[in-house]
């Protein structure tokens, strides 16, 4: 290892980068795009997956007759299925980094989350790949989520406070 | 109109995911929990419900909306059964989304080869 670490062509030791020359050197490689940029294509992209469920859900409301509750649940299996459709073709995750939290923030995403690591630790087994990984990003979400809930729960049913909520 | 709502306060949220990994430096992953205790905090104090009569997908869509609806569960089970309804009522109205991603990511990965 040794012999390698200097770095012939450039002239730069890698052994003496202090911290602050690592950030101004990352930097400069990392992309340039803005801040505004990102949140423009990240609401753009966002608001039309929402409005791609909110038609989904018309349907389902018109042609079986479903309530707006009713219809909330197939509406995100749909979408469900839909990301998990792009995920196999590789495209949600073309989209994906173009649009940032804007298809990483709905529910697609999440899909999304599990199916690319279902599909990445495929070669490891179905048991050990598959099945161990599939949780490894969107476990975080669940998890958090349960607790939540529970406190929440918790609270409501430690101080019963009725009437600010109608389940 | 709902279409429109639907479309603005959708891409506000994403918006906001966006605006906390590029301020913040948070990871997706991070930003996706918070999202998620966000939605269940806001639903638990009542706000979540006017938020989606008012936008439909628009609040519904986003992952904000898992958490309020393990609120929703686990609050309607309180109601139901006591006690115990906010541990066994939790993933009672969430279950569509988390089957159908287990079931169809499991799908895909018998039939799909990884690519990349």
């Amino acid at each position: 290892m040794p012999a390698n670490t200097k770095n012939r062509g450039t002239g730069f030791k890698i052994d003496s980068l202090t911290p602050e020359e690592y950030k101004s050197i990352s930097k400069k490689h990392s992309p340039s795009r803005s801040t505004f940029k990102n949140c423009v294509s990240a609401f753009v992209v966002g608001g039309l997956i929402c409005l791609i469920g909110q038609a989904i859900q018309r349907a389902f409301m018109s042609w079986f007759d479903m309530t707006v509750k009713e219809a909330g649940n197939p509406t995100v299996a749909v979408l469900i299925i839909i990301s998990v459709i792009l995920t196999s073709f590789g495209v949600y995750d073309k989209i994906a980094q173009w649009a940032g939290a804007g298809t990483a923030v709905p529910v697609t995403g999440f899909a999304n989350s599990m199916c690319s690591a279902a599909l990445e630790h495929k070669a490891e087994g179905y048991v050990l790949g598959v099945g161990a990984n599939m949780f490894k990003l969107a476990g975080s979400v669940i998890v958090f989520g349960t607790v939540a809930a529970f406190v929440v729960g918790l609270v409501y049913a430690i101080f019963g406070i009725q009437g600010v909520h109608q389940p | 109109m709902q279409f429109l709502w639907a479309f603005i306060i959708g891409g506000l949220i994403c918006v906001i995911g966006q605006l906390m990994m590029d301020l913040f430096k948070m990871t997706p992953a991070h930003t996706m929990s918070t999202l998620v205790v966000a939605g269940a905090v806001a639903d638990g104090l009542g706000w979540y419900d006017p938020l989606v009569k008012f936008a439909g997908a628009g609040a519904s869509v986003p992952i904000t909306s898992f958490g309020s609806s393990l609120v929703h569960g686990a609050l309607s089970e309180l109601q139901r059964d006591g006690w115990i309804g906010v541990v066994t009522g939790i993933f009672e109205v969430t279950s569509a989304g988390i089957s159908a991603a287990i079931i169809f990511s499991f799908i895909a990965a018998l039939f799909v080869r990884p690519r990349g």
